[in-house]
């Protein structure tokens, strides 16, 4: 159920971020999802794409340093209030969220986050459990390409 | 206007300190540095160092006939005072001992400089030397914002200037809005400090609203740090002052080796207390008179810690002609260079090796980094460029933020400097065959 997400380290200047979306396109590598976290001086480039392997082989061979994390897509109903009620499931169940990021498609009436979590597998169970529906790797390449 | 300003010194009239032995005749002034180092070698049998390459060379006071015979006497480096850390160098009893200074070294510990209560009773009267030859007078207060501690600087100026008679303001380094503060209050003539320090002071006063020109300093004694002509005309101009320079490194004594006089045409060597040479770094030859080179300094009267020629790796000329101020004692230029890879930062000495130590405290961070050091405004920045690895980085931002924090808190430790951080990608850094460059210094510090 997990994702897999790659991150790039990338210094904060005009025209870092081409290369290696460019990189990845080459190899006809599509991105379903990206955030860029940055201070003045860098910033990480977080990545969700479908040959997640082939991607980090790429990017890795082009010289960037590429880092692998496990992270969780959740779908929520898209209405206020819809992630605010999946936050408090969250906090309810003590998971500490590194960070999220909200997915670039919609499915219907729902909303996909994508998060980041310092125990993804206990994450997963609890969401599970109070009956959030975590969207796995399959269902998500077929709402893109859908 | 502005020639006026910078004809603002030619108006310090010209006093002598101790006139005796600042106006001797030349060949007396040698005379006294023979007989001076004649007594030297004697003394310094107590130190193993010399003792023993005394011995194996059979040197004794009778080697040296004359002056040039200096060159027979070994040379003392840095390295060799590190490895008789910390006191192998002493030639009284410790118990003799009345001060002891620091000078920051490559390992993060300080090479420790010892004094005796005469060799502090010299200092004094070298720094009162040069204060008075720039305009220091009894009447006078001094602001002395050089930092107060192991560091020779704020000491060596303070009993200067308590020898001349003149009043002192011990504001210490830093805070430099209180500083202004106390000026404005206080009215003194006179502010000690680096040459970057006092045009910090010209920017802070402007950011608070007030003119710099109109701060009650008159004139100014700079040392510390090397600096050139044209920040000397800066200085002059933002806080319409007269500012002289002054050359001195704790191992030596501190402060006093040399000064300006109103002539500023070079820095008076005090040479009844020092032998300076100037040599060619490679093959350690005697340059042509006017040519640079490095300054090779024997002491010829410290009693705690005398050393025989040693090797400053700083580089000036030196000038032997009379003086107009009637001086005759021998002048150097500014400190144009040095001979290793020491950076003076905002007045602290630092080794490239001191940021290599720190870095490799953290995990990751090395081989591949740079120092860059730049003066966007007055003072001295400091950039260490580390690239990334995929063992230091992560995909967490606080993490991130947290290994930059913590590579600063460790060259802070070992080399006492605040740097920026700056984390870059792979690669970024340009590689080298053999030894690699560590070091980018984009100040313009040449004459």
């Amino acid at each position: 159920m997990k994702l897999q997400q790659l991150s790039l380290f990338l210094e904060n200047r005009p025209g870092r971020l081409g290369a290696p979306l460019e990189a990845i396109a080459k190899e006809g590598i599509n991105i379903l999802t990206l955030s860029l976290a940055d201070t003045a001086q860098f910033g990480i480039l977080r990545l969700i794409v479908r040959e997640w392997d082939k991607a980090k082989q790429v990017l890795e061979d082009a010289g960037w340093v590429v880092n692998l994390t496990e992270v969780v897509a959740v779908d929520v109903l898209d209405r206020p209030g819809g992630l605010a009620e999946a936050l408090a499931v969250l906090e309810g169940a003590g998971l500490n969220i590194e960070y999220m990021y909200a997915f670039s498609l919609r499915r219907g009436d729902k909303a996909i986050l994508i998060f980041r979590f310092e125990d993804p597998d206990r994450a997963i169970d609890v969401l599970l459990e109070k009956g959030l529906h975590v969207v796995d790797g399959d269902e998500l390449l077929s709402v893109v390409s859908g | 206007m502005a020639a006026q300003i910078h004809e603002a010194h030619r108006q310090t009239e010209h006093r002598i300190w101790d006139p005796d032995a600042e106006t001797l005749p030349r060949e007396d002034i040698e005379a006294l540095q023979l007989e001076r180092l004649r007594e030297l070698v004697t003394r310094v049998a107590r130190v193993p160092f010399y003792r023993d390459h005394f011995a194996h060379r059979e040197i004794g006071p009778h080697s040296i006939r004359s002056l040039a015979d200096v060159r027979r006497l070994p040379l003392t480096t840095k390295d060799d005072l590190r490895r008789q850390h910390p006191f192998g160098f002493l030639a009284v009893p410790r118990k003799a001992l009345a001060r002891i200074h620091g000078s920051s070294g490559t390992t993060g510990r300080p090479t420790f400089v010892a004094y005796t209560a005469r060799d502090l009773e010299t200092w004094s009267n070298l720094c009162a030397r040069f204060l008075v030859a720039g305009g220091l007078r009894p009447e006078h207060t001094a602001q002395v914002a050089f930092g107060y501690g192991l560091f020779t600087g704020g000491f060596g100026l303070h009993y200067g200037i308590e020898r001349v008679g003149a009043a002192i303001i011990p504001a210490a380094a830093g805070n430099t809005r209180r500083q202004i503060e106390i000026m404005r209050d206080l009215d003194p003539e006179v502010l000690i400090c680096t040459p970057s320090y006092a045009l910090t002071i010209a920017d802070s006063a402007r950011e608070l609203g007030i003119d710099p020109r109109s701060l009650p300093i008159r004139f100014g004694h700079f040392g510390g740090e090397p600096w050139t002509e044209d920040m000397r005309r800066e200085i002059e101009d933002q806080l319409d002052i007269a500012a002289f320079n002054n050359y001195g490194l704790s191992e030596i004594i501190g402060p006093g080796v040399s000064g300006e006089c109103p002539e500023r045409t070079g820095m008076h060597i005090q040479e009844d207390h020092f032998l300076v040479e100037c040599l060619d770094p490679e093959t350690l030859e005697p340059v042509p008179e006017g040519e640079p080179g490095e300054l090779v300094i024997t002491t010829l009267t410290r009693e705690a810690m005398p050393l025989i020629r040693y090797r400053t790796r700083d580089i000036a000329r030196l000038y032997r002609e009379p003086c107009a101020c009637g001086r005759r004692t021998t002048r150097m230029s500014r400190v144009t260079g040095r001979t290793d890879d020491m950076l003076i930062i905002r007045g602290l000495n630092v080794f490239p090796s001191q940021i290599e130590e720190a870095l490799l405290r953290v995990e990751g961070t090395t081989p591949h980094y740079l120092i860059e050091v730049s003066r966007p405004g007055t003072l001295d920045e400091v950039h260490v460029k580390v690239e990334i690895r995929p063992e230091i980085f992560s995909d967490r931002m606080d993490r991130m933020q947290t290994l930059c924090e913590r590579i600063s808190r460790e060259i802070n430790t070992v080399a006492g400097i605040r740097a920026h951080v700056d984390l870059v990608e792979p690669r970024s850094i340009e590689r080298f065959v053999g030894k690699a460059k560590r070091v980018l210094d984009r100040r313009d510090l040449g004459e």
